[in-house]
């Protein structure tokens, strides 16, 4: 496969950041460079607050008789206060028993019809959804089934103790990953003294501290009503996405809203951690903290980072470091949007020997690209792609539940899908240059290299 | 989930065998029509069509009858090493142009090689069909081989390797229990290819390669989406109609060699998690079998996979992950899908100071209660239940569904036998399950690998202070 795609630094997966994950390509000036679609009728998101103030964000999709529903808290491993994992095994606990049922009870109840339960914790989110049939006869049992995990955990002592060994041993497993240690290593370099630099998966230390008493002191102050979005996709209509979000969350009690999270610092001089490790390929992170979803900067930074590295192989990371060169299959960089500053991350992997020639080059492809911006023809070539193929960002109802689950979560404009691509071209060269001469620092980046030291 | 259709397990395995098969995420399914219409160009190149109008999108993909069964010793990976040079430019678009047209369009691509087929695909706006017919019509007959780009597109692939294969642990046991466990199926090679061959692999293997399979009479055009067939067919004929002809090698048949009793392999390598492999060698759908009382037991092996996997409440989460706590993860994946004989796989990680003696017991002993007991009602329904939602799920996936067919197709089966899945996975019985398991998950069918953790040597050296910027430092 010849596919570029990042391996991201840290665990955090899909749930945070969908926008950023367009591994498109962008392109120089062909006569078919301004095409762009005639009319594209983004969804209308219906929007409510249930009687104890969880928000909701619902979109009807008629086409096939399935629904998705997801509630998203704001109880990501953010919010793991000096305990690292304990936001991941809480999200991971509530199916292993609840309402009085077992784990294999309730793995029973949803598999029975079909449906499919989620689960996941992230930086910033913690979510629980389902995917289900809608006929009545399956769709009834999979919301009660979830309901009960929402809202009616019970946190069996034997559930506890087991799932916290699977995740001490996931830990043990970074240790013979040397992506998975250089992403560790990353994070905690760049978020120094803030939550985001602790793994989502925990830590041998903190893991031998947990108790259950902490998780369900976690799981009372976090999975309440007013810390929770729930999103709706699918073949229902509005009355029924109401009866269906009463069932789930009105037995969770009001709560409240979690304090801010602390703003990301930002770095104040160069970092280099090296960590010896006898793998053929030294892997590489180089960044620092990047940007907030809703940012000023956001749309600046996102486009102005597109043709540098974050359009597969039309970015000038790819065209140096791989096509050129050849000393990389993945090479690439992005920002990943949170609540608070995440992180701007350049990643690669290289034969050893050829560590200290790629950093070098990525060095002179961050420094040079920062002074002098992309070019005009390289910025119209980025914004025609993004525009061009946000239809293929919204096709199907799982990356619309993303996208809204996203806009709800972080409180973004409920009409933000229909000013995306007006946001896109409004971003011009000076913009970028302007943001990315404020926002990277090239002379101040953390640079994780894991691999065999001489 | 473990089976969510015909060939969703296909991708799922293909995955796990560390092969090529892009993309990290599942594939995600998306068309409420079913309805596959068909057509074949006077030069033999297949065009098959799903309409789906959902959204104003396509994907369009080229199936390449190639793959790494296709190849033989000594330049393995080479089917692999094409995909990319696919990309390396023709005299009317040179390098990198594919992939800025498509761009400027708003379009993904990408490519994936597979066991048994090569694959090329767009993702795009439903108005850019003529496009990408263009483009993939002319990189089928008129690829520059350059030497200087081919070595430097085998640099890329070899660290494509490393980093895929040499640097994981459970990959790099995967594809060694592979090796060992076919004898002379061309499944014990990597899609990849063995480092040791692509140190030698040539330009002119490349060339060979692909001026003796890149063909039309050897390529199936899948375009799924907002399109309308005869706009596709008339499109395909003034793209590739006017394309030669080539003679494609007839296959020798394959039969994988007896074998003697149980094969037994241990990786030892720097690690820190053991990890286990039992596959027993378990048949594959051929057009032959199909409509056959024998093809029933393939969809048997699928709902035995079930049985043991499929979900949370299957048997070895139930019994090894809770119950006796012995494993930290387990799985069981079958898929009938493939141009040879195939596997039937369980694999476990244990948990911490379980061995892996102990864990073997156990996953044979699920196999044995399989073997004397039947299956219950409520547990088939339950795997049952879940290939039947699967089946409306992947309606969220124009991608996977021309996947679906372009896949049967390109392995050389009919494609229509996706439509049958359901029914036929609904059909099997507790008595049809057990039998399966005795005839085919036996000792004389079965390899057993283990990684055997050895000391990882590091030690982590970290430069806070950092008098030297990283930046200086590299400028030196």
């Amino acid at each position: 496969m010849r596919s570029n795609s990042p391996e991201v630094p840290d665990e955090q997966r899909k749930l945070t950041r969908p926008a950023m994950r367009l591994m498109l390509k962008l392109t120089q000036g062909t006569a078919l460079l301004f095409c762009s679609f005639t009319v594209l009728a983004t969804p209308q998101i219906q929007t409510w607050q249930t009687g104890n103030g969880a928000k909701v964000l619902f979109v009807p999709a008629a086409e096939i008789p399935m629904l998705d529903v997801r509630i998203v808290f704001d109880a990501g491993s953010a919010r793991d206060a000096g305990l690292s994992g304990l936001s991941l095994l809480t999200n991971g606990l509530l199916a292993e028993g609840a309402a009085g049922k077992n784990s294999q009870q309730i793995a029973e109840a949803f598999e029975s019809v079909g449906a499919q339960i989620e689960y996941d914790a992230a930086r910033d989110m913690a979510v629980v959804g389902v995917r289900s049939l809608t006929e009545s006869r399956y769709l009834s049992v999979a919301i009660e089934s979830l309901q009960q995990v929402l809202t009616q955990p019970d946190f069996p002592p034997v559930a506890y103790q087991r799932e916290l060994n699977r995740m001490k041993i996931a830990v043990k497993a970074r240790q013979q990953s040397p992506s998975a240690l250089a992403s560790v290593a990353f994070n905690k370099a760049v978020f120094g003294t803030h939550p985001y630099a602790s793994p989502i998966s925990g830590s041998k230390e903190s893991l031998e501290k947990m108790t259950l008493e902490d998780v369900r002191a976690f799981y009372q102050q976090y999975y309440v009503a007013s810390n929770a979005t729930v999103v709706i996709v699918g073949n229902v209509e509005r009355e029924q996405a109401e009866a269906i979000v009463k069932t789930l969350v009105s037995a969770l009690p009001v709560g409240e809203k979690p304090a801010a999270l602390p703003a990301v610092k930002p770095l104040t001089e160069a970092k280099k951690i090296v960590i010896d490790y006898p793998s053929a390929q030294t892997h590489i992170f180089v960044g620092q903290p990047g940007v907030k979803r809703g940012d000023q900067d956001y749309f600046s930074l996102y486009v102005g980072n597109h043709p540098f590295g974050g359009s597969g192989f039309t970015s000038r990371l790819v065209d140096v470091i791989r096509e050129e060169n050849a000393l990389a299959y993945s090479v690439y960089s992005y920002f990943s949007p949170l609540r608070e500053l995440g992180p701007f991350a350049m990643g690669m992997q290289t034969k050893t020997e050829q560590t200290e020639q790629a950093l070098t080059l990525l060095d002179q492809q961050l420094k040079k690209y920062v002074e002098q911006g992309p070019e005009k023809d390289e910025l119209a070539a980025s914004k025609s792609n993004i525009t061009g193929g946000f239809p293929l960002n919204i096709d199907s109802n799982g990356k619309l539940l993303e996208y809204i689950a996203m806009i709800g979560f972080y409180d973004l404009p409920i009409d933000y899908l229909d000013h995306f691509i007006d946001n896109i071209k409004a971003v011009d060269v000076d913009m970028i240059n302007d943001a990315l001469k404020r926002r990277v620092h090239p002379d101040r980046m953390v640079t994780v290299v894991v691999g065999k030291q001489q | 989930m473990k089976m969510k259709s015909i060939v969703g397990l296909l991708v799922i395995s293909t995955l796990v065998l560390g092969g090529v098969l892009y993309h990290s995420k599942e594939p995600v399914p998306e068309s409420s029509d079913e309805a596959v219409k068909s057509y074949q160009l006077s030069n033999g190149m297949k065009i098959l069509v799903i309409e789906n109008h959902r959204a104003p999108v396509m994907v369009s993909q080229i199936w390449y009858k190639v793959g790494a069964s296709y190849e033989h010793d000594g330049i393995t990976g080479v089917s692999h090493v094409l995909e990319h040079m696919m990309f390396k430019g023709t005299e009317k678009h040179p390098a990198g142009e594919f992939s800025e047209i498509i761009a400027a369009n708003g379009g993904e691509e990408n490519a994936f090689t597979g066991q048994d087929y090569t694959a090329y695909f767009q993702k795009i706006a439903n108005d850019r069909l003529e496009l990408c017919l263009e483009l993939e019509a002319d990189r089928m007959r008129n690829i520059i081989f350059d030497e200087k780009e081919f070595k430097k597109e085998l640099e890329v692939v070899k660290e494509e390797r490393r980093l895929r294969t040499d640097d994981k642990p459970s990959a790099l046991t995967y594809e060694r229990f592979k090796a060992v466990a076919f004898t002379n199926s061309p499944y014990r090679r990597p899609i990849v290819g063995w480092m040791e061959d692509l140190e030698t692999l040539t330009v002119d293997d490349a060339r060979v390669w692909y001026e003796t399979w890149y063909a039309p009479n050897n390529a199936t055009l899948v375009v799924a989406g907002d399109v309308l067939a005869e706009d596709v067919i008339r499109l395909a004929k003034q793209y590739f109609g006017q394309l030669p002809m080539s003679k494609i090698p007839e296959l020798k048949s394959r039969h994988e060699a007896k074998q003697y009793g149980t094969q037994r392999l241990s990786v030892e390598l720097p690690a820190k998690i053991p990890y286990l492999i039992m596959g027993f060698k378990a048949p594959n759908l051929t057009s032959e079998i199909v409509g056959t009382e024998q093809e029933q037991e393939l969809y048997a092996l699928e709902v035995l996979a079930g049985v043991l996997d499929g979900g949370d409440s299957a048997r070895l989460s139930k019994n090894l992950v809770r119950g006796q706590e012995i494993a930290n993860s387990a799985s069981a994946s079958y898929g009938m899908s493939a141009r040879h004989e195939t596997l039937f796989v369980l694999s476990a990680v244990p948990n911490e100071e379980v061995a892996i003696e102990v864990l073997e017991f156990a996953l044979r002993e699920e196999i044995n209660t399989i073997k004397l007991q039947l299956p219950d009602d409520k547990e088939l329904d339950r795997v049952k239940a879940q290939v039947v939602a699967a089946q409306v799920y992947k309606q969220d996936s124009t991608f996977y569904q021309a996947m679906e067919v372009g896949m049967l197709d390109t392995i050389g089966l009919p494609w229509h036998i996706k439509d049958e899945y359901v029914e036929k996975i609904l059909a099997v019985t507790a008595q049809q399950v057990q039998q399966v398991a005795n005839k085919y998950l036996t000792d004389d069918r079965l390899t057993v690998a283990v990684l055997e953790p050895l000391p990882i040597e590091s030690n982590v050296a970290e430069n806070t202070n950092a008098a030297v910027s990283a930046g200086e430092q590299n400028a030196q």
